[in-house]
């Protein structure tokens, strides 16, 4: 019989064990706690526990279960809050109050839950792997189209009529070329460290739009695409992955909270239940999948918070949507992994990370990509991984084995976050590999002009970076006044443009359109003073116009529809610098 | 289940290990008795077959392998509670040091407690007023919320922490029920001492629950003391709805006491010799703090710790900082200057104040305000860098005008002594400030907000400004 022989923290040993697999679940203890079997060797198998193994003895049992841990997809996924492990957040403070006990055991989705199936096959058609069978409305945004599960190819023997059906139901009967039957139900079982197969990988075209200035105009993500976002505490890691998940232009979120705050997912929670989508008209939750293992739950459920997390993305990815997956720190799975291979005396690499966590991180972040899927339809799974890097500094293992692996990189800046210029995305550091391969969507969808004033604004920027090098030794007074000039409009940039305020109604989200306007004023505005200057005025006398200031409170003063008010800036401007001339 | 052993198979720094030892549970809570009658308290820290690993908390001196007796108490640690906790003093592991007699007992808690879901939180949202400006008004305390005071030592953030505590209102709205637990860590007696005297001077002693660890008691017992008191907290909050302070000093010496631990254990140590798990122990004591949707009461957590070498980016302040929600950062120059309290504004921050400031909270231009403060603020900074290269002298009339802020600011604003003032008066006081600003220069805020708040004359009259001042420069140098 297989007994518990050690415990160290989450960590078990079991003597002389029989019948276990690598990566296999197991229940242990009279709790029946969840853990996963790590190694094997001839004396003893490895288990980590994914709950705490406060008060469990020697001698306790081992339980095999035969499978993986597995993910449970199936509709009623969208709307909800899981722990790591995928238990239903909400389920459990309904039973069990507000804490949440070792072994608590309540099916992942809820079982009784009737939901309106209609279906698309019939009798006799030939159906395989990934097709879609049937369709449910999981919310009032999302249809749910129900996927034929792995290992089932071959004829529709038997169709339920269209209408209500609970989850454990089956729906259609399927038999293989060995005239097995195989019963489809609602929902299907996926082992989390495992991606969920494509038919093929296509290239990165598209943006996903974040309204976020400084992303979308600076350093965009493709749909399909993966971005890390490194910062110290109090940077604002946490509020660019609230922003991306609240108007990314994804048709699904899944929100990981991994090895974070309660407060900020209980704010999620309730802040997306109340948001309205300005597309749909729909509170964003209806899109939205949470993910909840926070930082004072058990450290081995960070890491299957993670993967649950992209095995709930790929899911609908294979229906034919756009998923975007905010992972919230992965420097916490990161130390997860440290504190399990310290547990285990395994030879640390750097830092006391095992030597595994550069392959770990990339498997991971391969699981992003735009693909054509099994159901033949197209979809993606974006990742935007947070990274909390130790005492800020972007040298340590996490960060630099992360930027390895995803091609947008925005760095966020401590000295930007002190000032309060959010988003503190750090110009000079950050960075986005899309940009060529986006650029014909962005000519072709806004305008040409978009990539133009992008590449301008680069390069006052990178001017000003050289002259503040000047000013820093012997003032900006005595600079030229075309240099004065520089300076100024890359404060406009800095402070009109590429700051932006989550909190303000109207520059919380940013579309596209206004977006290249604020460029195009921003950029008249320096063309008009140039030529003011090489009329001989002073530089002092363009400022007296205040135009600087009008500009940079452009994004306040001119709603998100009603951009017809750009006009009366240009109005404006001509006026005020006439009247120098 | 009373299992009992005697004898010792190996002592090394604070563990004790036992040998043939069954039916134990991992973290179960053990007592030891010596044989001159004195009881020491511990803990399974692993098991390896039949091999026990204890952790002594009040230390292993005066053990031998042959001089004790080992009862296993088949839990993990208890603290016992009633309502009648109130007023009383604790050790470090929760006995009563008070002469007071023993504690009449409700109910038991397991002090490790369990991790909150997140879906009974309820977020917080009310703003405790503490009458500090640099506190109000831009790093807002809220309710429930657990915000550090990130200090070094020679600072003063026992004053600090004292006057939030004294003036916090902490007996002012009707029908609530406030308390204070106070956990001291590794701390001398006359800090503790002057935490009790400040708590007896506003009257409020019977409200108090003390938890002492000072600096000569066993240190590895201070693993268990801000446990024993976020369990009383959590006790008062949730079971009798009472609003609750936990003041915890020095977060430093509660994680030296871990290191300690960790490093007698052989683990694998991580930077600066503290174990890899800092963070995940840190989180399960500041996670506490909060509000539950089953209960009337709220956990408020004002830990204190002494960054080392002021070094924020040391691992105790750093991890602090991942997880705490927000920061309030005092800083030496301040300090050296005269100024109290020494709150460096920058790098303090509180999370949770956007949704507990504004309007129906404090006032409609207090996010415009603080906003504005901030970047002003973080100029005056790069002006007095410029200016240590080129000169004040040297300076534009713009940037002289950042360095004249920069000083009312640092004079009027920061520096308020024990003076406990209004929000409304930190709030006008700010725009004050500002108006000493030509009105350009507020590039953050909105037109609407300046016309109401934007004052330059009233800024020139209230800071005694020069008649040549930067402004009258700036503008002749303009036309
Ligand atoms: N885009 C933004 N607009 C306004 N405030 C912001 C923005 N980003 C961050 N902040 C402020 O910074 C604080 C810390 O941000 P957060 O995302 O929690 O940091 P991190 O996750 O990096 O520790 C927030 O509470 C908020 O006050
Ligand atoms: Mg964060």
């Amino acid at each position: 019989m297989n007994e518990v022989y050690s415990i160290n923290g989450p960590v078990i040993k079991v003597k002389n064990a029989k019948g276990f697999k690598i990566m296999e679940k197991v229940f242990v203890g009279k709790q029946k706690l969840l853990g996963e079997v790590i190694s094997i060797s001839d004396n003893f198998t490895v288990i980590q526990v994914y709950e705490s193994t406060t008060g469990l003895q020697r001698g306790e049992k081992v339980y095999s279960s035969g499978e993986s841990i597995s993910a449970v997809l199936g509709p009623g996924l969208l709307g909800n809050i899981f722990d790591g492990i995928q238990r239903p957040l909400h389920t459990i403070f309904e039973n069990s109050g507000a804490y949440i006990k070792p072994g608590t055991n309540v099916p992942c989705l809820d079982m009784e839950k009737q939901w309106d199936v209609t279906f698309n096959v019939s009798v006799g058609e030939h159906i395989r792997f990934g097709q879609i069978f049937a369709v449910i409305q999981e919310t009032s945004l999302i249809e749910h189209r129900l996927l034929v599960p792995k290992n089932v190819s071959g004829e529709i023997v038997m169709v339920k009529p269209n209408g209500t059906y609970n989850m454990e139901e089956v729906l259609i009967q399927v038999k293989d070329s060995n005239n097995q039957l195989h019963d489809l139900t609602m929902i299907q079982k996926w082992p989390i460290k495992e991606p969920r197969p494509i038919s093929k990988r296509l290239p990165l075209t598209i943006p996903l739009v974040s309204g976020q200035r400084v992303i979308d105009t600076l350093f965009p993500i493709a749909k399909g695409g993966s971005a890390a976002v490194p910062g110290g505490f109090g940077t604002g890691k946490t509020m660019m992955q609230h922003q991306f998940a609240k108007w990314c232009d994804a048709d699904i979120i899944v929100y990981i909270g991994c090895g974070e705050r309660g407060n900020e997912m209980t704010q999620t929670l309730d802040e997306f239940s109340e948001l309205i989508d300005p597309k749909s008209n729909k509170p964003l939750i209806e899109r939205t999948v949470l993910i909840a293992n926070t930082s004072n739950m058990p450290v081995a459920a960070r890491e299957a918070s993670i993967y649950t997390g992209v095995t709930i993305a790929e899911y609908y990815r294979d229906m034919g949507y756009h998923v975007a997956l905010m992972a919230d720190s992965t420097s916490r799975w990161a130390e997860a992994l440290r504190e399990i291979s310290g547990r285990l005396e395994e030879m640390p690499a750097e830092e006391g990370f095992p030597a595994y966590l550069p392959s770990r991180i990339s498997q991971f972040y391969e699981r992003a990509g735009y693909v054509d899927t099994l159901s033949e339809k197209s979809g993606s799974v974006s990742i935007v991984g947070a990274i909390s890097p130790q005492g800020a500094d972007f040298s340590e293992p996490v960060t630099q084995n992360t930027k390895r692996f995803v091609r947008a990189f925005w760095a966020l800046d401590k000295e930007l976050a002190y000032a309060r210029h959010y988003a503190a995305i750090n110009w000079n550091l950050s960075y986005s590999e899309y940009i060529n391969d986006l650029s014909k969507w962005y000519n072709k969808n806004i305008s040409t002009e978009f990539l133009e004033a992008r590449q301008k604004f680069i390069t006052i920027l990178a001017e000003e970076n050289k002259l503040m090098e000047i000013v820093k030794l012997i003032g900006k007074d005595v600079l030229p006044d075309d240099q004065k000039l520089v300076l100024e409009i890359a404060r406009v940039i800095r402070v009109g443009y590429l700051q932006q305020n989550a909190f303000h109604k109207d520059d919380t989200f940013v579309p596209l359109e206004k977006q290249l306007k604020m460029m195009k004023l921003i950029l008249y505005l320096e063309r008009i003073s140039q030529q003011v200057l090489k009329e001989g005025k002073a530089f002092s006398l363009l400022l007296r116009t205040n135009m600087f200031e009008k500009v940079i409170k452009v994004k306040y003063e001119v709603p998100n529809d009603n951009l017809d008010l750009f006009e009366d800036y240009y109005k404006m401007i001509d006026e005020a610098f006439s009247a120098i001339k | 289940m009373n299992l009992q052993y005697i004898g010792l198979k190996e002592i090394n720094g604070p563990l004790i290990f036992l040998d043939n030892v069954k039916g134990i549970g991992f973290e179960e809570v053990v007592e030891i008795r010596l044989d001159n009658g004195t009881v020491r308290h511990g803990r399974v820290v692993e098991i390896n077959g039949d091999l026990v690993a204890i952790l002594v908390f009040e230390g292993t001196r005066d053990l031998s392998l042959t001089n004790t007796v080992i009862k296993f108490k088949g839990k993990p640690m208890e603290m016992g509670l009633s309502k009648n906790v109130l007023g009383r003093v604790f050790n470090g592991i929760g006995d009563p040091i008070d002469n007071l007699g023993p504690v009449y007992v409700d109910e038991y808690k397991d002090i490790n407690g369990e991790p909150l879901n997140p879906v009974s939180r309820l977020y917080p949202k009310n703003y405790i007023n503490t009458g500090i400006s640099s506190i109000d008004g831009l790093t807002t305390l809220i309710r429930g919320q657990k915000l550090p005071i990130f200090s070094g030592s020679g600072m003063p953030h026992n004053d600090l922490a004292v006057q939030i505590v004294k003036q916090a209102k902490l007996s002012g709205e009707k029908n609530e029920k406030f308390a204070i637990v106070f956990a001291a860590m590794g701390v001398t007696n006359d800090v503790a001492n002057y935490f009790r005297r400040s708590f007896e001077e506003a009257g409020v002693l019977d409200n108090v629950v003390m938890f002492l660890n000072l600096s000569n008691d066993p240190i590895i017992e201070r693993l268990l003391t801000p446990r024993c008191a976020l369990t009383t907290a959590e006790y008062l909050a949730y079971k009798h709805d009472m609003h609750i302070l936990v003041v915890m000093t020095d977060i430093t010496a509660y994680c030296e006491a871990l290191r300690e631990f960790s490093s007698s254990k052989g683990e694998i140590p991580g930077r600066k010799g503290y174990p890899g798990y800092l963070y995940s122990d840190l989180a399960s004591l500041f996670e506490r703090a909060g509000i539950i949707k089953t209960a009337k009461g709220s956990v408020t957590q004002i830990p204190i710790l002494t960054m080392p070498n002021d070094d924020i980016t040391h691992p105790i302040p750093d991890l602090t900082g991942y997880i705490t929600e927000g920061q309030i950062v005092l800083d030496r120059d301040l300090h050296q200057q005269g100024i109290y309290p020494p709150i460096g504004v920058l790098p303090s921050l509180s999370r949770l104040m956007k949704d507990g400031i504004g309007a129906g909270y404090t006032r409609d231009d207090h996010q415009a305000l603080m906003n504005q403060i901030f970047a002003s603020y973080a100029r005056v900074m790069d002006a007095r860098s410029l200016a240590s290269v080129i000169g004040e002298d040297e300076l534009s009339p713009a940037d002289k005008s950042y360095i004249q802020f920069g000083k009312q600011f640092e004079k009027h604003f920061i520096s308020q002594g024990y003076v406990n003032r209004e929000i409304k008066d930190t709030l006008d006081l700010g725009w004050k400030l500002l108006s000493i600003f030509p009105r350009e220069e507020l590039d953050r805020t909105d037109e609407m907000v300046l016309e109401k708040h934007y004052n330059h004359d009233a800024a020139v009259g209230a800071f005694e400004l020069d008649k040549k001042s930067f402004i009258k420069e700036l503008n002749k140098e303009e036309i």
